[in-house]
């Protein structure tokens, strides 16, 4: 089983009045930000479901904005971020939804700009979230540990190269692909840090599509 | 290395077994889990209760409604009534009930608060905590200890149940805060380990199958007030099992029970306002003045 943490039941100093609905998607919005890692010109928000039905009574849309812009969810502003100047870099929509194959509390958000990505998330409960798909591959997500994300062409010994390269403790690690010999995603979580020049080496891999390195939550 | 600490057979039975308190051990596994020190997990705990008695602070002198105009000023009621007439269960009731309103509408002003272990349900651990120490002049040492309680009751729970009113109804978010509560003050009188979980399950026994059915998809009605409720509910608690009063199900098969009752629950009752009070004719003309 899973090692949980008191921390998690006694946190987090957040603004209200939701914690899965303010606070979670502060932080789902946070670690969205984290993965697309530039300036979007765009963001849609996508919201699902609960987060489609009481969503704007409790903020959520705020809170989703104010993550995307990197405010932590302690942050007061997040109560007037639709009049604040630092929403005006940005665009954004929200559209709203009902689909019950989907988590009662689900978003998806696209970004659009340098480049165009599509990140899919949860809040799960008490603030706590978990982002379950980047475009088309399954991901486990969930702030707490700084995650590097492959994706490449599903050839033998990838794991491996990379595994052998990291130099830090693995935390945990998950693997998908669309089908044998196609695209592949690989999604590590570690203790510690990855070093830069790590990375930059892994992003010489041929066969290797895009790598990202997503630093953990602070907030 | 502690091994596992994911039911409260085991959390008992390692406490009984090394002759120490629920906080001790507690403390020294997260510090074990977070590769840190003892001292640097009790300063993050100190960080929460400081923020916890700020927020009470704020909210006792504010009387600023929230975004929807329905909550906010009914803190500012309770103490009015409490400077002309005492309460009939004395000076520790009036503090609880004060310090829950005063956090509660702090929440739903967007203000700063702990989520304990939500938003919606933050205001019962604060108040029974800090309420209960004024009043009997307990350490902040005391405190941090019945914090890490406090947390360590809640962490057991949700290896279970997820503690989310959209998941299992509000059972698993003002019910299990008035659980971590009873369990935490219980320790603060001095209970030992058995009165503390009984007193957790006592509270939680007696909130099973608390439905989420806010107002207007809003954290406010009956959020506000069901929290000085739920924080007397763990008093209450507290005394029974301070007195030796025992639960017959162990807690561990409550919490089993509270999972069930969770996963039982129409979904229309689990924070999506389709049923219960969310539906009742004032709330409905409520939500039409509101969204109109
Ligand atoms: S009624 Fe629902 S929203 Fe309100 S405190 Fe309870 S679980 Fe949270």
């Amino acid at each position: 089983m899973k090692q949980s943490s008191i921390i998690d039941i006694i946190s987090p100093i957040m603004v209200g009045p939701s914690s899965s609905h303010t606070a979670g998607a502060v932080r789902l919005g946070l670690l969205a930000k984290n993965i697309y890692n530039a300036v979007p010109k765009k963001v849609t928000f996508k919201l699902y479901n609960s987060y489609a039905q009481t969503g704007k009574g409790h903020g959520t849309d705020k809170g989703l904005l104010a993550g995307v812009l990197g405010l932590g969810v302690d942050d007061v502003r997040i109560r007037n971020i639709f009049e604040s100047d630092i929403a005006k870099s940005i665009e954004y929509e929200f559209q709203y939804f009902e689909d019950f194959n989907r988590h009662p509390n689900a978003v998806d958000f696209i970004f659009e700009g340098e480049r165009n990505l599509k990140i899919s998330g949860n809040s799960v409960g008490a603030g706590e979230i978990e982002i379950t798909k980047i475009n088309d591959f399954s991901v486990n997500l969930t702030g707490k540990y700084n995650t590097l994300l492959l994706v490449y062409k599903d050839v033998p010994n990838m794991i491996s190269r990379v595994t052998n390269s990291i130099h830090v403790n693995i935390a945990s690690f998950h693997c998908d692909r669309s089908a044998k010999g196609q695209d592949a995603s690989m999604c590590i979580t570690v203790d510690g840090e990855i070093n830069q020049k790590v990375i930059d080496f892994l992003s010489l891999i041929d066969d290797v599509y895009m790598i990202s390195y997503i630093k953990k939550l602070e907030s | 290395m502690v091994k596992s600490l994911n039911t409260f057979k085991e959390l008992k039975d390692v406490c009984e077994k090394n002759n120490l308190k629920i906080w001790q051990v507690t403390q020294d596994y997260e510090a074990e889990l977070a590769e840190t020190s003892v001292d640097e997990i009790r300063t993050i705990v100190k960080k929460s209760l400081v923020a916890m008695k700020e927020a009470i602070k704020t909210g006792l002198t504010s009387k600023e409604m929230s975004i929807s105009g329905m909550c906010g000023d009914d803190c500012d009621r309770l103490q009015k009534r409490f400077l002309v007439e005492d309460s009939i269960f004395g000076r520790t009731f009036e503090k609880i009930t004060t310090y829950a309103l005063a956090t509660v509408e702090e929440n739903l002003r967007m203000g700063k608060i702990v989520a304990c272990p939500t938003a919606g349900s933050c205001a019962i651990v604060p108040s029974v905590l800090v309420g209960v120490a004024e009043n009997l002049n307990i350490s902040e040492e005391e405190q941090l200890n019945a914090l890490i309680t406090v947390g360590t009751i809640g962490r057991i729970i949700s290896n279970k149940v997820a503690l989310a009113g959209a998941v299992a109804g509000c059972q698993a978010e003002c019910g299990v805060a008035s659980a971590m509560s009873a369990g935490a003050l219980t320790q603060m009188r001095g209970g030992d380990i058995n009165q503390i979980l009984n007193a957790v399950a006592l509270a939680l026994k007696n909130l099973l199958g608390l439905t989420c059915d806010p107002v207007c998809g809003l954290v406010e009605i009956p959020c506000v007030k069901r929290n000085p409720f739920l924080a007397i509910h763990a008093v209450t608690a507290s005394e029974l099992a301070l007195a030796g009063i025992e639960t017959k199900i162990p807690i561990d098969e409550v919490v089993d029970a509270l999972a069930q009752t969770g996963q039982l629950m129409s979904p229309m009752l689990k924070e999506s306002s389709q049923a219960g009070l969310a539906t009742t004719k004032t709330a409905l003309a409520l939500k039409d003045k509101l969204f109109k």
